[in-house]
Protein backbone atom coordinates (compact mmCIF):
# COMPACT_ATOMS: atom_id res chain seq x y z
CA UNK A 1 0.00 0.00 0.00
CA UNK A 2 1.29 3.63 -0.68
CA UNK A 3 0.25 6.10 0.96
CA UNK A 4 0.35 10.08 0.92
CA UNK A 5 -0.12 11.87 4.24
CA UNK A 6 -1.48 15.08 3.31
CA UNK A 7 -1.09 16.51 6.83
CA UNK A 8 1.08 15.76 9.02
CA UNK A 9 3.53 18.22 11.34
CA UNK A 10 6.59 15.81 11.30
CA UNK A 11 8.72 18.79 12.98
CA UNK A 12 7.35 17.84 16.31
CA UNK A 13 7.72 14.04 15.63
CA UNK A 14 10.68 11.53 16.16
CA UNK A 15 13.01 9.84 13.25
CA UNK A 16 11.38 6.41 14.79
CA UNK A 17 8.38 7.84 13.08
CA UNK A 18 9.63 8.61 9.67
CA UNK A 19 10.64 4.77 10.20
CA UNK A 20 7.18 3.38 11.10
CA UNK A 21 5.37 5.74 8.64
CA UNK A 22 8.00 4.24 5.99
CA UNK A 23 7.58 0.86 7.02
CA UNK A 24 3.51 1.32 7.02
CA UNK A 25 3.79 2.36 3.29
CA UNK A 26 4.06 6.39 3.46
CA UNK A 27 5.74 7.14 0.50
CA UNK A 28 4.88 10.99 0.72
CA UNK A 29 3.45 13.85 3.03
CA UNK A 30 2.59 17.55 3.24
CA UNK A 31 3.65 19.40 6.38
CA UNK A 32 1.32 22.59 6.91
CA UNK A 33 3.19 25.10 8.80
CA UNK A 34 1.27 25.61 12.05
CA UNK A 35 1.14 26.69 16.03
CA UNK A 36 3.87 24.99 17.50
CA UNK A 37 2.12 24.58 20.92
CA UNK A 38 4.09 27.82 22.44
CA UNK A 39 3.42 31.59 20.85
CA UNK A 40 6.65 32.90 18.78
CA UNK A 41 7.76 36.29 19.63
CA UNK A 42 9.08 37.10 16.31
CA UNK A 43 9.46 37.00 12.59
CA UNK A 44 12.74 35.83 12.88
CA UNK A 45 11.34 32.61 14.12
CA UNK A 46 9.11 31.77 11.72
CA UNK A 47 12.04 32.57 9.15
CA UNK A 48 13.90 29.47 10.91
CA UNK A 49 10.72 27.77 10.87
CA UNK A 50 10.02 27.57 7.20
CA UNK A 51 13.56 27.28 6.89
CA UNK A 52 12.93 24.15 9.06
CA UNK A 53 10.64 22.98 6.83
CA UNK A 54 11.76 23.31 3.46
CA UNK A 55 15.85 21.93 4.34
CA UNK A 56 16.33 20.11 7.20
CA UNK A 57 12.50 17.89 7.63
CA UNK A 58 13.21 17.37 3.78
CA UNK A 59 16.34 15.73 4.60
CA UNK A 60 15.15 14.06 7.13
CA UNK A 61 12.65 12.47 5.72
CA UNK A 62 14.44 11.78 1.99
CA UNK A 63 16.31 9.42 4.11
CA UNK A 64 13.28 6.64 5.15
CA UNK A 65 11.92 7.30 1.23
CA UNK A 66 9.40 9.88 2.05
CA UNK A 67 8.95 13.03 -0.77
CA UNK A 68 8.50 15.45 2.32
CA UNK A 69 6.53 19.00 0.73
CA UNK A 70 5.05 21.71 2.54
CA UNK A 71 2.31 23.99 2.67
CA UNK A 72 3.38 27.61 4.16
CA UNK A 73 1.38 29.95 5.90
CA UNK A 74 0.29 31.80 9.08
CA UNK A 75 -1.91 29.48 11.57
CA UNK A 76 -4.69 31.29 13.19
CA UNK A 77 -3.73 31.44 16.68
CA UNK A 78 -0.55 33.56 16.00
CA UNK A 79 -2.62 35.72 13.68
CA UNK A 80 -4.09 37.14 16.38
CA UNK A 81 -0.59 38.63 17.38
CA UNK A 82 -0.69 42.58 15.21
CA UNK A 83 2.84 43.05 14.55
CA UNK A 84 3.76 39.00 14.15
CA UNK A 85 0.99 38.97 11.78
CA UNK A 86 2.01 41.83 9.27
CA UNK A 87 5.94 40.55 9.56
CA UNK A 88 4.89 36.93 8.89
CA UNK A 89 2.65 38.25 5.96
CA UNK A 90 4.95 40.34 4.70
CA UNK A 91 8.19 37.41 4.31
CA UNK A 92 5.46 34.90 3.12
CA UNK A 93 5.92 35.69 -0.83
CA UNK A 94 9.57 34.73 -0.48
CA UNK A 95 8.58 31.17 0.81
CA UNK A 96 5.48 30.88 -1.53
CA UNK A 97 7.84 30.82 -4.39
CA UNK A 98 9.81 27.55 -3.31
CA UNK A 99 10.11 24.21 -4.94
CA UNK A 100 8.12 21.68 -2.93
CA UNK A 101 5.50 24.57 -1.31
CA UNK A 102 2.39 22.90 -2.60
CA UNK A 103 -0.54 24.99 -0.65
CA UNK A 104 -1.11 27.90 1.33
CA UNK A 105 -1.66 26.39 5.31
CA UNK A 106 -2.92 25.96 7.45
CA UNK A 107 -4.69 29.20 7.81
CA UNK A 108 -8.23 29.43 9.20
CA UNK A 109 -10.09 30.27 12.23
CA UNK A 110 -9.18 29.39 15.41
CA UNK A 111 -11.15 31.96 18.00
CA UNK A 112 -13.12 33.65 15.31
CA UNK A 113 -11.33 37.02 15.84
CA UNK A 114 -11.01 40.01 12.92
CA UNK A 115 -7.40 39.42 13.17
CA UNK A 116 -7.68 35.73 12.13
CA UNK A 117 -9.95 36.79 9.35
CA UNK A 118 -7.64 39.41 8.03
CA UNK A 119 -4.89 36.85 8.18
CA UNK A 120 -7.14 34.38 6.35
CA UNK A 121 -7.95 36.99 3.70
CA UNK A 122 -4.43 37.44 2.84
CA UNK A 123 -3.31 34.64 2.63
CA UNK A 124 -6.63 33.43 0.46
CA UNK A 125 -5.17 36.26 -2.28
CA UNK A 126 -1.40 35.05 -1.61
CA UNK A 127 -2.72 31.90 -3.14
CA UNK A 128 -4.29 33.43 -6.01
CA UNK A 129 -1.33 35.51 -7.06
CA UNK A 130 1.20 32.40 -6.11
CA UNK A 131 -1.22 30.08 -8.14
CA UNK A 132 -1.17 27.98 -5.10
CA UNK A 133 -3.94 25.54 -3.61
CA UNK A 134 -5.15 26.28 -0.06
CA UNK A 135 -5.21 23.81 2.99
CA UNK A 136 -7.62 25.90 5.78
CA UNK A 137 -7.91 24.40 9.54
CA UNK A 138 -11.55 25.04 11.14
CA UNK A 139 -11.93 25.44 14.46
CA UNK A 140 -11.90 22.95 17.59
CA UNK A 141 -14.30 24.71 18.93
CA UNK A 142 -18.07 26.20 18.06
CA UNK A 143 -16.51 23.98 14.54
CA UNK A 144 -19.95 24.02 12.42
CA UNK A 145 -20.20 27.99 12.34
CA UNK A 146 -16.82 28.48 11.87
CA UNK A 147 -16.99 26.22 8.94
CA UNK A 148 -19.42 27.99 7.45
CA UNK A 149 -18.18 31.44 7.75
CA UNK A 150 -14.87 29.91 6.33
CA UNK A 151 -16.61 28.96 3.21
CA UNK A 152 -18.18 31.93 2.75
CA UNK A 153 -14.99 33.65 2.95
CA UNK A 154 -13.17 31.42 0.30
CA UNK A 155 -16.19 31.63 -1.50
CA UNK A 156 -15.86 35.70 -1.51
CA UNK A 157 -11.83 35.40 -1.73
CA UNK A 158 -12.09 34.24 -6.18
CA UNK A 159 -9.78 31.19 -5.22
CA UNK A 160 -11.80 28.02 -7.45
CA UNK A 161 -13.44 25.83 -4.58
CA UNK A 162 -11.53 22.29 -5.71
CA UNK A 163 -7.94 24.28 -4.82
CA UNK A 164 -9.09 24.52 -1.39
CA UNK A 165 -8.76 21.96 1.32
CA UNK A 166 -11.28 22.46 4.43
CA UNK A 167 -9.60 20.47 7.07
CA UNK A 168 -10.72 18.31 10.58
CA UNK A 169 -14.24 17.81 9.46
CA UNK A 170 -16.74 16.03 11.49
CA UNK A 171 -20.13 14.32 10.80
CA UNK A 172 -21.74 18.09 10.91
CA UNK A 173 -19.54 20.03 8.59
CA UNK A 174 -19.37 17.56 6.17
CA UNK A 175 -21.94 17.78 3.59
CA UNK A 176 -21.82 21.86 4.01
CA UNK A 177 -17.83 21.39 2.58
CA UNK A 178 -19.11 19.15 0.19
CA UNK A 179 -21.73 21.09 -1.04
CA UNK A 180 -19.14 23.93 -1.51
CA UNK A 181 -16.98 22.26 -4.03
CA UNK A 182 -14.02 22.35 -1.67
CA UNK A 183 -12.40 19.86 -0.74
CA UNK A 184 -13.12 18.01 2.82
CA UNK A 185 -10.47 16.59 4.63
CA UNK A 186 -10.79 14.75 7.99
CA UNK A 187 -8.01 14.15 10.76
CA UNK A 188 -8.31 10.84 12.57
CA UNK A 189 -6.81 11.07 15.55
CA UNK A 190 -6.42 8.84 19.39
CA UNK A 191 -9.53 10.41 21.57
CA UNK A 192 -10.31 13.65 19.61
CA UNK A 193 -11.56 14.97 15.89
CA UNK A 194 -12.59 12.04 14.40
CA UNK A 195 -11.76 8.03 14.50
CA UNK A 196 -11.04 5.72 11.78
CA UNK A 197 -14.77 3.52 12.45
CA UNK A 198 -16.25 6.71 12.09
CA UNK A 199 -14.40 8.04 9.11
CA UNK A 200 -15.40 4.91 7.05
CA UNK A 201 -19.47 5.07 8.04
CA UNK A 202 -18.67 9.25 6.43
CA UNK A 203 -16.92 7.63 3.05
CA UNK A 204 -19.70 4.59 2.96
CA UNK A 205 -22.11 7.73 3.12
CA UNK A 206 -20.26 10.48 1.17
CA UNK A 207 -18.22 8.58 -1.12
CA UNK A 208 -14.04 8.96 -1.60
CA UNK A 209 -14.22 12.21 -4.57
CA UNK A 210 -12.99 15.12 -2.99
CA UNK A 211 -11.62 13.95 0.28
CA UNK A 212 -8.48 13.83 1.76
CA UNK A 213 -7.82 11.57 5.46
CA UNK A 214 -4.83 12.70 6.94
CA UNK A 215 -2.71 11.79 10.80
CA UNK A 216 -2.03 15.65 11.60
CA UNK A 217 0.14 14.12 13.74
CA UNK A 218 1.67 16.58 16.02
CA UNK A 219 2.92 17.49 19.61
CA UNK A 220 -0.27 16.45 20.92
CA UNK A 221 -1.50 12.75 21.72
CA UNK A 222 -1.53 11.87 17.80
CA UNK A 223 -0.62 9.25 15.89
CA UNK A 224 1.16 9.49 12.21
CA UNK A 225 0.01 6.15 11.07
CA UNK A 226 -3.47 7.08 11.75
CA UNK A 227 -4.02 7.12 7.72
CA UNK A 228 -2.37 3.24 7.56
CA UNK A 229 -4.67 2.19 10.34
CA UNK A 230 -7.88 3.97 8.62
CA UNK A 231 -7.17 1.89 5.10
CA UNK A 232 -7.20 -1.05 7.49
CA UNK A 233 -10.24 -0.06 8.49
CA UNK A 234 -11.50 0.62 5.30
CA UNK A 235 -10.37 -2.91 4.18
CA UNK A 236 -12.29 -4.57 6.96
CA UNK A 237 -15.78 -2.77 6.72
CA UNK A 238 -15.51 -3.91 2.45
CA UNK A 239 -13.72 -1.35 0.48
CA UNK A 240 -11.29 -2.50 -1.98
CA UNK A 241 -7.61 -2.14 -2.25
CA UNK A 242 -8.99 0.45 -5.68
CA UNK A 243 -10.84 2.50 -3.11
CA UNK A 244 -8.00 2.70 -0.67
CA UNK A 245 -5.01 3.80 -3.37
CA UNK A 246 -7.91 6.54 -4.06
CA UNK A 247 -8.25 7.83 -0.74
CA UNK A 248 -4.85 7.15 0.43
CA UNK A 249 -2.73 8.03 -2.50
CA UNK A 250 -4.27 9.47 -5.87
CA UNK A 251 -6.53 12.00 -3.89
CA UNK A 252 -3.98 13.44 -2.16
CA UNK A 253 -2.02 13.62 -5.84
CA UNK A 254 -4.76 15.15 -7.53
CA UNK A 255 -5.17 17.58 -4.95
CA UNK A 256 -1.25 18.93 -4.10
CA UNK A 257 -0.60 18.35 -8.20
CA UNK A 258 -2.68 21.29 -8.83
CA UNK A 259 0.52 23.17 -7.37
CA UNK A 260 2.38 21.81 -10.04
CA UNK A 261 5.18 21.57 -7.44
CA UNK A 262 4.93 17.82 -6.05
CA UNK A 263 8.31 15.66 -5.94
CA UNK A 264 7.72 12.43 -5.95
CA UNK A 265 10.59 11.22 -8.20
CA UNK A 266 12.37 12.26 -5.62
CA UNK A 267 14.02 11.61 -3.21
CA UNK A 268 16.22 8.64 -3.98
CA UNK A 269 14.08 5.73 -3.16
CA UNK A 270 16.65 3.66 -2.36
CA UNK A 271 16.67 3.51 1.27
CA UNK A 272 19.51 1.35 1.82
CA UNK A 273 21.73 3.74 -0.24
CA UNK A 274 20.85 7.07 1.55
CA UNK A 275 21.06 5.21 5.45
CA UNK A 276 24.69 4.97 4.37
CA UNK A 277 26.39 7.49 6.52
CA UNK A 278 22.98 8.69 7.80
CA UNK A 279 23.11 11.99 9.94
CA UNK A 280 20.04 11.21 11.39
CA UNK A 281 22.03 8.62 13.42
CA UNK A 282 24.41 11.80 14.57
CA UNK A 283 26.71 10.43 11.98
CA UNK A 284 27.41 7.04 13.50
CA UNK A 285 27.50 4.26 10.36
CA UNK A 286 25.64 1.67 10.68
CA UNK A 287 27.40 -1.41 11.77
CA UNK A 288 28.95 -3.63 9.04
CA UNK B 1 33.03 16.51 -11.17
CA UNK B 2 33.64 20.68 -10.67
CA UNK B 3 33.03 22.97 -13.10
CA UNK B 4 36.35 24.53 -14.22
CA UNK B 5 34.55 28.09 -15.49
CA UNK B 6 31.13 30.09 -16.05
CA UNK B 7 31.43 29.07 -20.20
CA UNK B 8 31.95 25.21 -18.76
CA UNK B 9 28.42 26.11 -16.94
CA UNK B 10 26.40 27.50 -19.99
CA UNK B 11 27.73 24.49 -21.87
CA UNK B 12 26.59 21.72 -19.05
CA UNK B 13 23.07 23.65 -19.20
CA UNK B 14 22.69 23.58 -22.99
CA UNK B 15 23.65 20.21 -22.92
CA UNK B 16 20.96 18.77 -20.98
CA UNK B 17 18.52 21.35 -20.23
CA UNK B 18 15.20 21.87 -22.54
CA UNK B 19 14.96 24.50 -25.18
CA UNK B 20 12.23 26.27 -22.80
CA UNK B 21 14.83 25.70 -19.58
CA UNK B 22 17.43 27.36 -21.28
CA UNK B 23 15.26 30.33 -22.38
CA UNK B 24 14.27 30.90 -19.33
CA UNK B 25 17.96 30.77 -17.73
CA UNK B 26 18.96 33.44 -20.49
CA UNK B 27 16.10 35.71 -19.96
CA UNK B 28 16.78 35.63 -16.01
CA UNK B 29 20.39 36.08 -16.30
CA UNK B 30 19.48 39.12 -18.33
CA UNK B 31 16.73 40.21 -15.96
CA UNK B 32 18.80 39.95 -12.58
CA UNK B 33 21.63 41.69 -14.41
CA UNK B 34 19.68 44.61 -14.88
CA UNK B 35 16.72 44.65 -11.90
CA UNK B 36 18.40 42.35 -8.98
CA UNK B 37 15.13 42.19 -7.17
CA UNK B 38 14.01 39.58 -9.63
CA UNK B 39 16.67 37.40 -8.46
CA UNK B 40 14.57 36.95 -4.94
CA UNK B 41 11.79 35.33 -7.95
CA UNK B 42 14.18 33.60 -10.08
CA UNK B 43 16.82 31.81 -7.74
CA UNK B 44 13.92 29.31 -5.96
CA UNK B 45 12.57 28.08 -9.66
CA UNK B 46 15.60 27.65 -10.91
CA UNK B 47 15.00 23.61 -10.10
CA UNK B 48 11.57 23.97 -11.74
CA UNK B 49 12.41 26.01 -14.39
CA UNK B 50 15.95 24.25 -15.46
CA UNK B 51 15.69 21.18 -14.25
CA UNK B 52 17.60 18.91 -11.64
CA UNK B 53 19.61 16.08 -13.80
CA UNK B 54 22.61 15.60 -12.39
CA UNK B 55 26.26 16.61 -14.14
CA UNK B 56 27.64 13.37 -13.73
CA UNK B 57 25.56 10.27 -14.74
CA UNK B 58 28.20 8.13 -13.63
CA UNK B 59 27.43 8.76 -9.88
CA UNK B 60 24.84 10.55 -9.38
CA UNK B 61 24.43 9.51 -5.45
CA UNK B 62 27.52 11.24 -4.41
CA UNK B 63 26.60 14.32 -2.81
CA UNK B 64 29.38 16.29 -4.50
CA UNK B 65 27.76 15.99 -7.70
CA UNK B 66 26.73 19.04 -9.58
CA UNK B 67 23.33 19.45 -10.80
CA UNK B 68 21.45 20.88 -13.08
CA UNK B 69 19.94 23.27 -10.57
CA UNK B 70 23.35 24.27 -9.30
CA UNK B 71 24.94 25.48 -12.55
CA UNK B 72 21.50 27.83 -12.81
CA UNK B 73 21.70 29.20 -9.46
CA UNK B 74 25.86 29.95 -10.61
CA UNK B 75 24.56 31.75 -13.48
CA UNK B 76 22.15 33.56 -11.93
CA UNK B 77 24.53 35.00 -9.02
CA UNK B 78 27.47 35.42 -11.73
CA UNK B 79 25.42 37.54 -13.73
CA UNK B 80 24.96 40.23 -10.77
CA UNK B 81 28.20 41.05 -10.65
CA UNK B 82 29.90 42.38 -7.56
CA UNK B 83 26.10 43.06 -5.86
CA UNK B 84 26.42 39.55 -5.23
CA UNK B 85 28.95 39.92 -2.39
CA UNK B 86 25.79 41.46 -0.27
CA UNK B 87 22.65 39.41 -1.86
CA UNK B 88 24.46 35.77 -1.26
CA UNK B 89 23.82 36.58 2.52
CA UNK B 90 20.19 36.92 2.04
CA UNK B 91 19.38 34.17 -0.51
CA UNK B 92 21.38 31.47 1.81
CA UNK B 93 19.39 32.80 4.69
CA UNK B 94 15.57 32.36 2.99
CA UNK B 95 17.04 29.78 0.76
CA UNK B 96 15.50 26.03 0.89
CA UNK B 97 18.04 23.15 1.25
CA UNK B 98 18.65 23.39 -2.48
CA UNK B 99 19.17 27.29 -2.87
CA UNK B 100 21.23 27.20 -0.06
CA UNK B 101 23.83 24.33 -1.73
CA UNK B 102 23.21 26.56 -5.03
CA UNK B 103 24.83 29.62 -3.30
CA UNK B 104 27.49 27.50 -1.58
CA UNK B 105 28.50 25.25 -4.89
CA UNK B 106 28.67 28.91 -6.79
CA UNK B 107 31.24 30.21 -4.60
CA UNK B 108 34.01 29.59 -6.41
CA UNK B 109 33.23 31.62 -9.25
CA UNK B 110 32.06 34.79 -7.40
CA UNK B 111 34.05 38.03 -6.69
CA UNK B 112 33.09 37.74 -2.94
CA UNK B 113 36.92 36.99 -1.42
CA UNK B 114 36.24 35.91 2.27
CA UNK B 115 33.50 37.11 2.90
CA UNK B 116 30.99 34.08 2.21
CA UNK B 117 33.19 31.71 4.85
CA UNK B 118 30.56 32.81 7.23
CA UNK B 119 28.39 30.36 4.81
CA UNK B 120 29.93 27.40 4.40
CA UNK B 121 30.75 27.26 8.47
CA UNK B 122 27.29 27.16 8.63
CA UNK B 123 26.15 24.49 5.78
CA UNK B 124 29.27 22.42 8.03
CA UNK B 125 27.62 22.87 11.05
CA UNK B 126 24.21 21.22 10.06
CA UNK B 127 23.39 17.44 9.31
CA UNK B 128 22.31 17.49 5.78
CA UNK B 129 24.90 15.79 3.73
CA UNK B 130 24.26 17.61 0.66
CA UNK B 131 24.61 20.59 2.35
CA UNK B 132 28.06 19.71 4.11
CA UNK B 133 29.32 18.46 0.34
CA UNK B 134 28.33 21.53 -1.15
CA UNK B 135 30.23 23.67 1.20
CA UNK B 136 33.26 21.83 0.79
CA UNK B 137 34.02 22.99 -2.69
CA UNK B 138 37.23 24.87 -3.44
CA UNK B 139 36.33 27.89 -1.89
CA UNK B 140 36.08 26.35 1.16
CA UNK B 141 39.70 23.92 0.72
CA UNK B 142 41.37 27.36 0.17
CA UNK B 143 40.17 29.53 2.94
CA UNK B 144 39.20 27.70 5.85
CA UNK B 145 41.96 27.20 8.32
CA UNK B 146 43.71 24.14 9.42
CA UNK B 147 41.66 23.31 12.50
CA UNK B 148 38.22 24.17 10.90
CA UNK B 149 38.93 22.25 7.57
CA UNK B 150 40.52 19.47 9.96
CA UNK B 151 36.78 19.16 11.85
CA UNK B 152 35.22 19.96 8.62
CA UNK B 153 37.19 16.39 7.36
CA UNK B 154 36.29 14.36 10.34
CA UNK B 155 32.41 15.39 9.64
CA UNK B 156 32.26 14.15 6.36
CA UNK B 157 33.61 10.86 7.12
CA UNK B 158 31.42 10.90 10.29
CA UNK B 159 28.28 11.70 7.96
CA UNK B 160 29.37 9.94 5.25
CA UNK B 161 30.00 12.41 2.33
CA UNK B 162 33.07 10.70 0.67
CA UNK B 163 36.23 12.70 1.06
CA UNK B 164 38.65 12.15 -1.66
CA UNK B 165 36.56 14.40 -4.09
CA UNK B 166 37.89 17.26 -1.75
CA UNK B 167 39.32 19.67 -3.95
CA UNK B 168 43.40 19.91 -2.69
CA UNK B 169 43.02 17.58 0.58
CA UNK B 170 46.56 16.21 -0.03
CA UNK B 171 47.55 19.88 0.45
CA UNK B 172 46.06 20.63 2.83
CA UNK B 173 46.31 18.10 4.94
CA UNK B 174 48.00 18.57 8.30
CA UNK B 175 49.69 16.14 11.00
CA UNK B 176 46.25 17.40 13.35
CA UNK B 177 43.94 15.95 10.35
CA UNK B 178 46.45 12.43 10.23
CA UNK B 179 46.43 12.42 14.26
CA UNK B 180 42.55 13.18 14.32
CA UNK B 181 41.41 10.22 11.41
CA UNK B 182 43.81 8.21 12.70
CA UNK B 183 41.78 8.43 16.45
CA UNK B 184 38.81 8.13 14.44
CA UNK B 185 39.62 4.89 12.93
CA UNK B 186 40.91 3.65 16.08
CA UNK B 187 37.31 4.40 17.39
CA UNK B 188 35.73 2.63 14.72
CA UNK B 189 37.93 -0.81 15.27
CA UNK B 190 37.70 -0.77 19.09
CA UNK B 191 33.49 -0.75 18.27
CA UNK B 192 34.01 -3.39 16.27
CA UNK B 193 32.61 -1.13 12.88
CA UNK B 194 34.26 -0.94 9.64
CA UNK B 195 36.58 1.96 8.80
CA UNK B 196 36.08 3.84 5.43
CA UNK B 197 39.09 3.36 3.16
CA UNK B 198 39.47 6.68 1.79
CA UNK B 199 41.14 8.17 5.63
CA UNK B 200 44.32 5.78 5.03
CA UNK B 201 46.03 8.17 2.71
CA UNK B 202 45.02 10.92 4.86
CA UNK B 203 46.04 9.51 8.29
CA UNK B 204 49.64 7.86 5.71
CA UNK B 205 50.56 11.83 5.20
CA UNK B 206 51.70 11.99 8.52
CA UNK B 207 51.30 9.27 10.37
CA UNK B 208 51.03 9.88 14.03
CA UNK B 209 53.14 6.72 15.61
CA UNK B 210 51.40 6.87 18.81
CA UNK B 211 47.97 6.08 17.68
CA UNK B 212 49.02 4.12 14.96
CA UNK B 213 50.61 1.88 17.46
CA UNK B 214 47.33 1.65 18.89
CA UNK B 215 45.68 0.44 15.86
CA UNK B 216 48.36 -2.22 15.66
CA UNK B 217 47.75 -3.75 19.37
CA UNK B 218 43.82 -4.13 18.29
CA UNK B 219 45.50 -7.02 16.00
CA UNK B 220 45.83 -8.66 19.45
CA UNK B 221 42.69 -7.51 21.37
CA UNK B 222 41.67 -10.64 23.76
CA UNK B 223 38.15 -9.73 22.09
CA UNK B 224 38.45 -11.42 18.47
CA UNK B 225 35.46 -9.30 17.26
CA UNK B 226 38.23 -6.17 17.83
CA UNK B 227 40.79 -8.41 15.91
CA UNK B 228 38.74 -9.03 13.35
CA UNK B 229 37.63 -5.30 12.66
CA UNK B 230 41.19 -4.03 13.21
CA UNK B 231 42.70 -6.98 10.58
CA UNK B 232 39.39 -5.90 7.86
CA UNK B 233 40.69 -2.33 8.28
CA UNK B 234 44.02 -2.08 7.90
CA UNK B 235 44.14 -4.21 4.55
CA UNK B 236 42.89 -1.03 2.82
CA UNK B 237 45.98 0.83 4.33
CA UNK B 238 50.01 0.78 3.70
CA UNK B 239 51.27 0.98 7.30
CA UNK B 240 50.71 -3.09 7.92
CA UNK B 241 53.01 -4.23 4.70
CA UNK B 242 55.38 -1.01 5.65
CA UNK B 243 55.35 -2.24 9.70
CA UNK B 244 56.29 -5.83 7.94
CA UNK B 245 58.79 -4.67 5.56
CA UNK B 246 60.68 -3.01 8.60
CA UNK B 247 60.92 -6.20 10.85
Amino acid sequence: MRIFDPHVHMTSRTTDDYEAMAASGVRAIVEPAFWLGQPRTSVDSFVDYFNGLLGWERFRASQFGISHHCAIGLNPKEANDDRLREEVLAILPRYLAKDGVVAVGEIGFDSMTAGEEAALEAQLALALEHDLPVLVHTPHRDKPAGTRRTLEIVADSGVPPERVVVDHNNELTVSDVMESGCWAGFTIYPFTKMDEHRFVRVIEEYGTERILVNSAADWDISDPLKVSKTANAMLDAGFTDDDIDRLVWQNPVEFFGQSGRLMLDEPDADRAATFEGNSVLRGERPVG
Amino acid sequence: MIPHDTEHLWISVRERASADGIRWLEEKTEAVARNLGAIAAAFPAVGREVGRTTLDPHDPDDPHTWRLDDAGRALLLVAIGERVREEIHGLYRHGDANERRGVLRALLFLPVGDSAVPLVEDAIRTNDTNLIAAALGPYAMQRLDDAALAQAVLKCVFVGVPISPLDGLEDRTTPEMSRMLADYAHERIAAERDVPAEVWPVIERYPPREEIAEIFSELDHPISERRHAAERALRDSHLLRSRDANI
